[in-house]
């Protein structure tokens, strides 16, 4: 089984640097792009498949094609890595940005590339410390190779790179509230139109991307087209960084083809539940999507395949939740988790959020009442697509409208018991 | 007033972004990473760096977690209390945490020698449950180990 994005990752956990990088075949994909146009490094890219590993899965050759280009395209014109990977329940980026940094950079610099960008920053979160740490070494690797900065590898093309280190906020992860972070400001979303990538950073035209979306990128030139659509058991391209966590025997992260099932990934990679504990449901890729339950698990974990079943795919890292975890507990969890990440920008979720939470915790400690069910349900439509700003509050509404399909039954027994049967 | 050397480090900042303003972010994190926390004092310094008002530097400020505009402790821990952490048991380790301390999320130790706060999913969650320190990170956290965490923290 190929695993490009996690070969040849140290199994002591250092960092894979320039030297050891170059070793493995780093590199070679941008010195073959340098030598092709911009427009057939898109249209690889494009041919290819991938999809946005971000969580919203939109092909990212799409998502580069509405980048202005020719010489009278504004400038300068922007790359941006978005490394704000706050999903709860997600810890795949983590990985890319600690243990193979220059498989970002030269992955950021051939997108560059195909969007003739002149300067590109990786967006960090703030609690990544290390990995900040280690990506700004290997920046300062690969100017002194000749791979950043002015005329790279003596072709015309140039390219600026710099980390910019957060300061908390889930908000940042969505790619307009970036951009007014990186700006210095509140990190509350933008309207769209205009799209970021014809008035983005600084009103320039911008490209954010997700790491693991710019790590595969060097493996698409190197290999083909073909060869990325190949990795994938059912089409959409590429392998997938795959997580689970919660009470399974050996939670962790796998480089799988996408399209794996859901029962392979738990069942194999992370050993089945832990003794005396059945699987009640799962979140697929992070907290802002609906539970998926038993009956699902032979669904191959892909863009289209999950979305059939009611779900996203997300982040790709699973949550799985046990008979003995609470599911009114368990979603009362995510919500304290999005009304506190609101930005207010809007008021549906501004005002909403906090409604549900606080709803929430009262059925959760005994005082909910049946009419409450009523008033959960009304926010899973009013906060739904469509109504805010953002995809903060749909996506918070998402576990919250599944946890009400498949566990009404927990719900109406914390009322009628005026209690929690987990606590009790 | 702001040190010279807060202020090299600042001017270093503005040269990654097109004006100055960009860089306010930055600028609190120079400011903080020497002072701990921002005062109102620090923040009308900065806001004449940065040629902004005082009032917009705080709206910016205020809404970042890892911002600080209350002093803290010499080490600040950030306790996950996301889903993960949750499922596998956050709620002891805070606990335990507390007890030790004798101080909630959101204060500091009398000695001021720590800080607990609360901050969202830590990106580790095959280890959970998790903690920071400071720079550091703590995973797979019992109960029975704290006291000796703590310990490396004076």
């Amino acid at each position: 089984m190929e695993k490009p994005l996690t070969q040849n990752i140290r199994t002591d956990g250092a960092p894979l640097y320039l030297k050891e990088y170059e070793q493995a075949g780093g590199y070679q994909a941008l010195r073959k792009t340098i030598t092709m146009t911009p427009k057939e490094v898109m249209d690889l890219v494009k041919d290819s498949g991938l999809r946005g590993r971000g969580g919203a899965g939109f092909p990212t050759g799409m998502k580069w094609s509405f980048v202005p280009m020719g010489d009278n395209a504004p400038r300068p014109k922007y790359l941006v890595a978005n490394g704000d990977e706050m999903e709860p329940g997600t810890f795949k980026d983590r990985l890319l940005i600690e243990a193979k940094p220059h498989q970002l950079i030269e992955g950021m610099i051939i997108s560059a590339y195909a969007i003739q960008a002149d300067i590109s920053y990786i967006f960090i979160r703030g609690e990544y410390t290390e990995g900040a740490e280690i990506i700004q070494k290997a920046i300062h690797e690969a100017y002194e190779a000749g791979y950043l900065g002015k005329n790279i590898l003596g072709s015309p093309f140039s390219l600026e790179m710099h980390v910019h280190t957060s300061v908390g906020r889930y908000m940042c992860g969505e790619e307009t509230a970036l951009l007014n972070a990186l700006e210095g400001k509140r990190a509350t979303p933008r309207s769209k139109p205009p799209f970021p990538q014809s008035s983005g950073l600084f009103g320039k035209p911008t490209i954010v991307n997700n790491i693991e979306t710019l790590s595969c990128i060097s493996h698409i030139i190197n290999n083909g087209a073909e060869w990325f659509k190949k990795l994938s058991l059912t089409g959409e391209g590429g392998t997938k960084l795959y997580g689970a966590s919660g009470k399974v025997k050996r939670p962790g992260l796998w480089e799988l083809p996408l399209g794996t099932t859901l029962r392979e990934i738990l069942e194999e990679y992370a050993g089945g539940m832990r003794d005396g504990l059945k699987l009640r449901g799962l979140l697929p890729g992070g907290a802002s999507t609906d539970f998926l339950t038993e009956e699902h698990l032979d669904v191959n974990m892909d863009f289209t395949s999950v979305g059939k079943v009611g779900s996203r795919m997300g982040t790709g890292t699973i949550i799985v939740m046990d008979d003995k975890t609470c599911p009114v507990g368990f979603v009362h969890n995510l919500q304290v988790f999005f009304a506190q990440e609101s930005c207010g920008w809007c008021t549906p979720c501004r005002e909403g959020l906090p409604w549900v939470e606080k709803t929430l915790y009262s059925i959760e400690h005994g005082t909910g009442q049946m009419e409450d069910l009523d008033i959960l349900s009304f926010h899973t439509k009013y906060l739904g697509p469509g109504n805010t700003f953002c995809p903060l509050a749909p996506g918070a509404m998402e576990p919250l409208q599944s946890a009400l399909k498949y566990y009404r039954e927990d719900f109406i027994k914390h009322i009628n018991e005026k209690s929690c049967p987990w606590r009790s | 007033m702001l040190s010279e050397e807060e202020r090299k480090e600042i001017e270093e900042e503005f040269k990654l972004y097109p004006h100055k303003q960009a860089a306010a972010i930055e600028a609190m994190k120079v400011v903080q990473k020497h002072r701990g926390w921002l005062s109102d004092e620090s923040l009308e310094d900065l806001a004449a760096l940065l040629e902004v008002s005082k009032d917009d530097l705080d709206g910016v400020a205020t809404f970042y977690n890892l911002l600080y505009r209350s002093p803290v402790g010499k080490h600040v821990i950030l306790v996950c209390n996301s889903i993960s952490c949750w499922v596998m048991g956050y709620e002891e380790i805070l606990h335990t945490l507390s007890e030790k301390l004798g101080i909630k999320y959101g204060e500091t130790t009398q000695d001021g020698r720590f800080t607990l706060l609360p901050v969202p999913c830590l990106g580790t969650c095959d280890h959970a449950p998790a903690m920071m320190i400071d720079r550091d990170l703590h995973r797979d956290l019992k109960s029975e180990d704290i006291e000796k965490i703590l310990e490396a923290y004076k």
